[in-house]
């Protein structure tokens, strides 16, 4: 028997890196969803939370293929360069992808402009999603959200239950031991899964500085057509844009900390162009990333509300 | 998020290349409702520089409308998270936290101390590896102080810090430091807990010896918090020692291509490992440790991996590959401590899923031995098991139940039950061993009759401490024989001695027992029992049985008590064994009958650490007593005493050959 032992082998040889322990958590909780689950689907929203699950997916299964589709949910106003990118990196990885557009918002032309940036959310991205999920009948869907990213995520299961209305109960939710993971449903019910729940913004940056993980170009800066308004740097990415009397877009250098729809997402001023100048201008910044979030403005507590309704 | 570091803004690279081999911390903090606990996180996020400042303006603004602190920066007002709890203006639930400094990430199980405590404790602990357990410095050692550590200790966690907070409120007294320290490691013994413990006196409010040393405190000379947190050695923790690779998923992606993909709970795996899949007991070799990037040449805990084999054979999820497959125990009734989660009560009887790294079964609990009270601690009979309550109970599983004790391995010794109907995981069980005659309780209501002689009298008429010998071997090994001829050494140096030997009981106090395993054990299991009381009444009692089983040898430790129990390995070569042959066993085996012969046609586990190993083989039973002797004035069981010469008092016994 050829065991090895620590007296062979060195504690140290053993020792890993907090950031391989997260990737083997998040890969852990990957294959129990596939066992555990029939209908898996992974929603994929292409920002670098996205890309970096998607990567540990590719871990997960390797060397077989991703054992799920790839959801995304296309609110029609994403940032171009998202969709480009979308469509190349599953060209690439030869992944099953399927797109989501709420019929609605083709139908009644809902913008963000004319509806709200709370209204244009619920129809364009959250009865979306809902459609979706109950189009394919998945009972579980991958999401990239983190704890640390808003207060209310703080108590998120990684297995976080749903109703059948796909609603999430906080007094419903399902205590987490060791690395059990409990994803027994009854029909119609479901699962967000959340395998980068331990992850830190600044644990998802280095993870892709590593790995060498391609991300969405928006997230470097260049010259980018932008336009202030309330203080926030809105990107003009194609003519739908709806200039404002007296609104001239100017080239700007900007980047995007986070990504979703283009007339919605605040860019920041910044001439950082490779990874470690983002990642430096991040540990050297003052305000959390969502901030550039126009949706979390409305009042605290948002995120939860719309979590109770069924966005993530 | 300004981590401090000057590195940031002159080195990116420099500061990411420090930043790449951090490891990783998981800790939990206790306290009760306003112990500090809030105040601690807040102001170790805040000192280590992990709040923005739109967080932090936030703070303030609450700090206005809804904090304690008069409208100073409350700390703690950034720890609470849902809307609801803030207006309660508590915590009812597990939050999760995230800091780093340089040299380790934090994840922080931040539980709240009361009510519902119990359930979001278990949970934050169950994959902590260290708990900051919360006491203010006014009022020292609580009940629920010693809850929270106990919970602690349940779920296996090896390091303590106990933080006593609020030193600025009892003047910075080293005293009272010192009392509560004393008052808190009494009740750790009494617990039966050896933590890594490390006491602190801290505030909170101020930051002394949060993230900084104290000013105040120089006569403490230990490291602030943070600093004990970053080194604290969790690495030796793991057990490198025992392969425990549970299956989780088979892959196949082509006709190729078959590995087998799970997270490592114990043990080191490398190409070449001759394995065996359990529980079908087939064994192969691992042919490669396939990973995205590249083959790996070794693995370790907490790895998630694919593994190929050399041969085609059975494994599917809930299998469980092992190099030594006698070390991992198997059960269809196992007990264990059992923390209840849910609304609703228990239901014995009732069938629930048990869900554990081998999977899905159904399972159900026949009885509960006893419930643990949490404020005094003791063992209480339960009426029902009620939500946040904890008990050592019986679980049956309708197939074979493959498992670790708890203790030994957190991923393979624990499991949950899930109700069938509402799919709610309704408890967290710890697996404490296999359920045997050594579980049962006896009945509550007996009550133990005190001598009026006292062990100090005993020992002083009798000239020695009570022990009890166990004497372990094979069939033919020389147990007996040795058994006697210390028996009459003691005996002629005036100890008071009885003799058990295996042979003997099996034909009064044993009738009953056959030679199965679980007989075997029972017949263990009495004679440990009966070696108890006559320790208890100052006598040292020889024991000279087979107890092939070192699960039964260590429980027999246990009953005697172990600073009284000496285990002696009678290690006569098998060839010997077969030569001598007492009772014809080893040649009518050889024959063809079918007997459960120790050693040969069943197991014989090796004592791994007994007290002594002899023979009467390559030395007489004479000398072989005498080591023992000699051992036990060592241990200070012999002291003094006057030789007095006498019979042997029952000789001649027959040996019926059958192994005891
Ligand atoms: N004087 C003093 N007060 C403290 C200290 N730590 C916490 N407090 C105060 O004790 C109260 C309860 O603290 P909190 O952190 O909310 O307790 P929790 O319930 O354990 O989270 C608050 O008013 C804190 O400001 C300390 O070290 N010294």
């Amino acid at each position: 028997m050829s065991e090895a032992t620590t007296e062979d082998v060195g504690i140290d040889e053993l020792r890993r890196t907090h950031l391989k322990q997260l990737e083997a958590e998040a890969i852990h909780i990957m294959r129990e969803v596939v066992a555990q689950f029939e209908r898996p689907v992974m929603l994929y929203s292409i920002g670098k939370d996205s890309s970096v699950m998607l990567h540990l997916a590719r871990k997960a299964f390797h060397p077989g293929r991703l054992p799920f589709p790839l959801l995304h949910v296309n609110t029609t106003w994403k940032f171009r360069e998202m969709i480009e990118f979308r469509d190349r990196i599953a060209e690439e990885l030869e992944l099953e992808l399927h797109e989501k557009i709420n019929p609605r918002v083709v139908e009644e032309g809902i913008n963000p402009f004319d509806h709200g940036s709370q209204g244009y959310t619920t129809i364009a991205k959250t009865d979306a999603l809902k459609q979706a999920l109950t189009e394919g009948r998945y009972d579980a869907a991958f999401g990239g959200a983190r704890r640390d990213e808003e207060k209310s995520r703080a108590k998120e299961r990684v297995f976080s239950f749903r109703d059948s209305k796909h609603r999430w109960d906080p007094k419903n939710q399902r205590p987490e031991l060791w690395s059990l993971y409990n994803g027994r449903v009854n029909k119609g019910e479901s699962i967000r899964v959340f395998p980068l729940s331990n992850w830190t913004e600044l644990d998802i940056w280095q993870y892709i500085y590593l790995e060498d993980i391609e991300i969405v170009p928006l997230y470097y800066s260049a010259e980018r057509p932008v336009v202030e308004r309330d203080g926030t740097l809105i990107m003009v990415d194609d003519d739908r844009f709806r200039l404002e009397e007296g609104e001239e877009p100017e080239l700007r250098s900007v980047r995007f900390r986070t990504l979703g729809c283009y007339p919605l997402t605040g860019a920041v001023e910044s001439t950082a162009d490779t990874l470690p100048r983002i990642i430096q201008e991040m540990l050297l910044a003052t305000n959390s990333e969502r901030e550039g979030r126009v949706i979390d403005y409305d009042a605290q507590g948002s995120m939860e509300d719309k979590k109770r309704e069924g966005y993530f | 998020m300004s981590h401090q570091s000057d590195l940031i803004a002159t080195d990116i690279e420099g500061y990411l290349a420090e930043h790449e081999d951090k490891d990783l911390l998981r800790f939990l903090t206790c306290g009760s409702v306003d112990d500090g606990k809030s105040t601690l996180i807040g102001r170790l996020l805040h000192d280590s520089h992990m709040i923005y400042e739109d967080q932090l303006e936030a703070v303030k603004a609450d700090s206005t409308t809804q904090g304690s602190t008069g409208g100073e920066l409350d700390l703690s007002l950034l720890m609470d998270g849902l809307k609801a709890e803030r207006e309660q203006g508590i915590t009812i639930d597990v939050a999760y936290r995230y800091f780093s400094t340089k040299r380790r990430k934090f994840i922080i199980a931040d539980t709240p101390g009361h009510v519902q405590y119990t359930r979001n404790m278990v949970t934050g602990a169950s994959t902590a590896q260290l708990a900051v357990v919360m006491v203010d410095a006014r009022h020292g050692v609580l009940p629920q102080t010693k809850r929270h550590s106990t919970i602690a200790h349940l779920l296996g966690i090896k390091h303590v810090v106990v933080a006593i907070n609020k030193m600025d409120l009892v003047d910075w007294s080293q005293q009272a430091f010192d009392q509560i320290r004393k008052e808190y490691e009494q009740f750790t013994a009494e617990l039966g807990a050896t933590f890594d413990a490390y006491f602190l006196p801290m505030s909170a409010l101020t930051g002394d010896n949060v993230v900084n040393p104290s000013e105040n405190m120089p006569w403490f000379d230990g490291v602030p918090l943070m600093e004990h947190l970053e080194t604290v050695d969790v690495a030796s923790d793991r057990d490198y020692d025992r392969l425990r690779l549970p299956v989780q998923l088979v892959s196949r992606p082509d006709l190729d291509f078959r590995g087998f993909q799970g997270t490592i709970a114990s043990g080191v795996l490398r190409p070449g490992d001759r394995v065996t899949v359990l529980p079908s007991g087939v064994s192969s070799t691992i042919e490669r440790i396939v990973t995205f990037d590249g083959d790996q040449d070794l693995a370790g805990p907490g790895d998630a991996v694919t593994v190929t084999l050399t041969d085609e054979i059975d494994v599917s999820r809930g299998d469980v590959f092992v190099h030594d497959p006698k070390s991992m125990q198997r059960a269809h009734k196992v007990d264990a401590m059992l923390v209840w989660m849910a609304e609703t009560p228990l239901r014995t009887g009732a069938s629930y899923l048990l869900q554990s790294t081998g999977g899905l079964s159904n399972a159900h609990v026949p009885t509960i031995r006893y419930q643990l009270d949490m404020d005094t601690l003791d063992r209480v009979e339960p009426e029902k098991l009620e939500l946040n309550s904890i008990a050592r109970v019986a679980v049956e599983v309708d197939r074979e139940f493959l498992f670790d004790p708890y203790e030994r391995n957190r991923t393979t010794g624990s499991f949950i039950l899930v109700d069938r109907l509402t799919n709610a995981t309704v408890a967290a069980g710890m697996v404490v061993g296999k359920s045997s005659a050594w579980d049962q309780e006896a009945i509550e209501t007996l009550q133990r009759a005190v001598s009026l002689v006292t062990p100090t009298e005993r020992a002083t008429r009798f000239a020695q401490q009570p022990a009890t010998i166990l004497l372990t071997g094979l069939t033919g090994a020389g147990k007996s024989t040795i058994a006697k001829a210390l028996e009459r050494r003691l005996f002629d140096s005036g100890r008071v001695t009885v003799r058990l030997d295996g042979q003997n009981v099996r034909q009064g106090v044993s009738r009953d027992l056959g030679f199965t395993a679980p007989d075997r054990s029972e017949n263990v299991r009495r004679v440990a029992e009966v070696g108890r009381l006559l320790n208890d009444q100052g006598i040292i009692a020889i024991a000279a049985m087979l107890a092939p089983d070192a699960e039964d040898r260590e429980r027999a430790r246990d009953v005697v008590g172990s600073h009284r129990f000496i285990e002696v390995h009678v290690d006569t070569p098998m060839e010997v064994c077969r030569e001598r042959d007492p009772g014809g066993l080893y040649s009518a085996l050889e024959n063809g009958a079918v007997i459960d012969l120790p050693g040969v046609s069943s197991t014989y586990d090796r004592p791994t650490d007994p007290d002594l190993v002899t023979t009467d083989w390559d030395r007489t039973a004479d000398e072989a007593a005498e080591e023992i002797v000699d051992l036990m004035r060592e241990r200070g069981m012999l002291r003094g005493g006057t030789p007095a010469p006498a019979d042997d008092p029952d000789g001649g016994e027959v040996n019926t050959g059958r192994p005891d």
